[in-house]
């Protein structure tokens, strides 16, 4: 270790954390220089989000100390942390909606004048400071769900920053932004850490970390894995550390062999709960054996269109058809029927049923098929065995889990329950939402061929995702959906991510 | 050693016999505040419940009731429902059951399935109502049963007012007809070749002395037919599934909002099954004006949680419960005791049961200890 003490924003040393019988922290190490940009990079349940918890206050560890600024210091709770000038700013944000942005960001530290009256002048002034100080520009008086996500992204580290944060965390800060608004944000990042500010980025993409970090810690499974000099390393070898084994980061695949029109959707329009058009007169149409990629940022229709495609809601106009057969508006049972399949974005929510076992997920579409049942009585000798199969075929972990309930798999194992269940049904269609959310390198690795695996046996796959580079990898079409309409279709080699990240934030209409 | 221990901990029954036993302790606790000596109250108890036959007949047939509620319960429970309806259930059941047996003539046998099956289509639909009002209003099944709770005491109080229900000078209806009756050995046992024979058989002649009838049997094919139904049936998978995750299941095509219902129905069914085994084997054979509820639903929400929601658990539960109760009058009538400690402690039993994930939390931390100092 060359340099001691101050040298450091940040010492992290020995921390041990625990729930239940589960370690989640095995005497994980963290350095941090002060002045400079550190990603913490992991799989998911890595342990990257808990070793922050400790640091900003919200978990107590069990074992270990912190440092700062060469100072150790007890992190009680959060309001420790802040006055320590640890900031963070979370993967969810924790904003009040109907708040102006400038009540969000004094919110829980309030300038008063006599008689505790709000000084809300001095803070709209501070706060265009703070803004025009770090190129973070935002109108104090609009309100939070007036913005865009990226401005509530700014509004969270503008309130760490006005609560006087020197270190702050950053917990997966671009999984919400376009590419465009990642690059604003980067510099941003950039003028902080001129400012001699320190940042801690929790994230696992490797390209992120190669264009935003200094320094990079990997941390695998609670234990620490090594702290390198981003520059000195390849996004294979990060990938590599991360995950502990060889990864390859590019999809392999053949060129695409499409054979006829099986899927049609004509004018879809969808509508929400509020009578608000979220889906507007959307066309789509699938070849079987090609991977239709919809791109576009969360929160542009992909949900509603979606749940009209599985018939989980209404469809208030247009048709939508498989082999010539329009199901619009039948119900979700009738679409399975069909032969269409869907892996959905929310896993626990409407994926799985986490107290079930994995035996009974795998059935979940089917159990009253003649395979699994006759005569209304299970067979549940053969739904184990079935599960046996499945579990070998799509390397679930751990082995011999058919009997365990879903809830006690890691994520991305719950995920291939999914996958499993999904294609085993062999649909003409496989609907894909965002099928690796949160998941890590390895199991994405699996997923993307799965999906690809389908593609070349002739079926067609609808995949939607807010991931660009998921879009651009797997598939041989794109269309970009933006504000419920599709507003461009491109070929992925003809394209690049700047193109489609203007049509993803509206920018088409310039083109 | 402590491996052992950690396992033990972790044991669902674990949970159940600590909170009996320190239900026991409270209750030793307050006999002793109270001036009683536990030891010879608790005898008491004990004697009260196993010291004749007929304590135990007695302590089966309290039970029958109690097992068709706790099914209610617990069917609801394993379903993702909340049944707090049983009370009103059972109260359908016990209406039609006075009813049908009163007004309707059918040959013995015939008569007394056919009130089963209209008991339970009464407590059925009843539970059904609150099952639609939820997939319909999104009126939450707790609210909901606990107002038809009361509906259900005024339609049967309302039902004994209308003329020619209620008895003459009596606040009950008339008794249903011999034919709808489940009584074993009633009529027998009562003439004098019966009188006889119940005197020269010290054991079952004791036995016959109660209320004794088929209801128990009814209680127990329900409880395996229901433990069966939902472990082996693709309709009891698809009413867990949707109970335990709606919406993974509308996405996987299972009809939600149909399930919902019928899962009410057959709660419904259950408990109204236990009022009408109650009015059909028990003396007096008839339904009374109710100035308020009976508690055989309410009990049925602690029966089912001392069994944790398993169908066959609940047969176990009931008895416990019903011992407990029975036993605490002799405790009363021997020591002096008051009954209401039972109750302290048949309530503190609960408590402790529903705070019992507790200990697999032990378990953890023994673990850690144990990895800490390895």
């Amino acid at each position: 270790m060359e340099g001691q003490g101050t040298e450091y924003a940040v010492q992290m040393k020995g921390i041990s954390k625990y729930f239940g019988s589960f370690c989640a922290l095995d005497e994980v190490n963290l350095n941090v220089r002060k002045g400079s940009i550190h990603a913490l990079l992991g799989e998911n349940g890595a342990g990257k989000s808990t070793l922050m918890n400790v640091l900003y206050g919200l978990y107590a560890p069990e074992k270990g100390e912190i440092v700062l600024n060469g100072k150790p210091t007890l992190m009680k709770n959060p309001r420790v942390a802040i006055q320590n000038g640890v900031g963070m700013v979370h993967q969810h944000f924790m904003l009040v909606e109907n708040f102006t942005i400038a009540q969000n960001i004094m919110l829980g530290s309030e300038t008063t004048k006599k008689l505790d009256i709000l000084d809300v002048a001095t803070v709209r002034k501070q706060i265009l400071e703070l803004g025009e100080k770090y190129g973070l520009a935002v109108d104090p008086d609009q309100k939070i769900q007036d913005v865009s996500v990226a401005t509530q992204q700014r509004v969270e580290i503008l309130k760490a920053l006005y609560r006087g944060a020197e270190i702050l965390i950053l917990d997966e800060p671009t999984a919400v932004l376009t590419p465009q608004e990642i690059e604003e944000l980067i510099a941003t990042l950039h003028h902080l850490v001129a400012d001699n500010k320190t940042i801690i980025i929790i994230t696992h993409k490797l390209k992120e970390i190669k264009q935003s970090s200094e320094w990079c810690t990997i941390i695998r499974r609670g234990k620490y894995v090594d702290t390198v000099k981003v520059a000195d390393t390849t996004q294979e070898e990060l990938a590599n550390m991360m995950v502990g084994r060889q990864v390859s980061l590019h999809v392999e695949k053949s060129p695409a062999t499409p054979g006829e029109v099986i899927f049609n959707v004509n004018g879809l329009k969808v509508c929400d709960h509020r009578g608000i058009e979220k889906v507007q007169d959307v066309n789509l149409t699938l070849r079987s054996g090609e991977i239709l990629g919809v791109a576009g940022i969360d929160g542009n229709g992909q949900t509603e269109l979606v749940d009209a495609l599985c018939g989980l809601t209404r469809a208030n106009g247009g048709t939508i058809s498989i082999h010539g057969k329009e199901v619009q508006n039948t119900s979700p049972r009738n679409i399975r029927d069909c032969c269409i399949s869907a892996i959905p974005e929310d896993r626990q929510k409407d994926g799985l049923v986490m107290s079930f076992t994995v035996a009974e997920n795998m059935v979940l579409d089917n159990y009253n098929s003649k395979e699994f049942s006759s005569r209304g009585i299970l067979n549940l000798k053969k739904m184990v065995s079935h599960a046996t199969q499945l579990i070998e075929q799509f390397d679930i972990r751990p082995a011999g889990s058919e009997q365990t309930p879903a809830r006690s798999l890691s994520g991305g194992n719950q995920q291939k329950v999914i996958v499993a269940r999904e294609v085993y049904n062999d649909p003409e269609l496989l609907i894909a939402v965002q099928p690796t959310r949160g998941l890590d390198v390895g199991a994405i690795e699996f997923v993307h061929k799965a999906l690809i695996e389908q593609r070349d046996r002739g079926k067609a796959i609808l995949l939607i995702s807010f991931e660009l580079d998921e879009i651009l990898d797997l598939s041989d079409r794109i269309s970009v959906i933006y504000d419920g309409r599709i507003v461009g279709e491109l070929k992925p080699e003809e394209t690049d991510e700047k193109e489609i990240g203007l049509l993803m934030a509206g920018g088409g209409g310039t083109a | 050693m402590t491996k052992t221990l950690e396992k033990v901990l972790r044991k669902p029954l674990t949970g159940i016999l600590i909170s009996v036993v320190i239900g026991f302790l409270i209750g030793t606790v307050i006999l002793l505040v109270a001036g009683f000596n536990p030891g010879s109250a608790y005898a008491a108890m004990f004697r009260g419940i196993f010291s004749k036959p007929k304590y135990i007949s007695q302590v089966i047939i309290n039970a029958t009731p109690l097992i068709l509620t706790a099914l209610s319960v617990s069917f609801a429970a394993k379903t993702g429902l909340f049944n707090i309806g049983a009370e009103g259930q059972y109260i359908m059941g016990t209406l039609a059951a006075a009813l049908i047996g009163y007004y309707v003539q059918l040959p013995p046998v015939i008569h007394p399935i056919f009130i089963l099956l209209c008991a339970m289509l009464f407590g059925g639909l009843w539970g059904a109502l609150a099952g639609w009002l939820k997939t319909k209003f999104g009126i939450h099944e707790v609210i909901s049963t606990i107002m038809l709770n009361w509906i259900a005491l005024y339609l049967n109080n309302y039902i004994l007012s209308l003329p020619g229900v209620k008895k003459q000078g009596a606040q009950a209806s008339n008794e249903i007809l011999t034919s709808a009756r489940t009584s074993i050995l009633w009529d027998w046992k009562r003439s004098d070749a019966g009188k006889a024979w119940v005197a020269e058989h010290p054991v079952l002649g004791d036995i016959l002395k109660t209320d004794l009838h088929w209801g128990i049997l009814i209680a127990l094919v329900a409880a395996v037919v229901i433990w069966f139904f939902l472990k082996h049936t693709t309709k009891g998978y698809a009413m867990r599934a949707v109970g335990q995750n709606p919406n993974a299941s509308r996405f996987a095509g299972i009809n939600v909002n149909r399930n919902t219902v019928q899962a009410m129905f057959i709660a419904g069914a259950l408990a109204a099954l236990g009022g009408a085994v109650q009015i059909m084997g028990t003396n007096s054979f008839r339904i009374s004006v109710l100035p308020s509820h009976e508690g055989y639903g309410w009990d049925g929400l602690s029966v089912s949680l001392l069994a944790g929601s398993n169908p066959l658990g609940c047969i176990l539960s009931a008895l416990m419960f019903a011992a407990l109760k029975y036993g605490s009058s002799t405790m009363q009538g021997d020591v002096g005791a008051p009954s209401e400690i039972i109750n302290i402690m048949i309530g503190v039993i609960v408590l402790c049961i529903a705070l019992s994930s507790i200990y697999p939390m032990i378990a953890d931390s023994l673990k850690r200890r144990e990895e800490m100092h390895a």
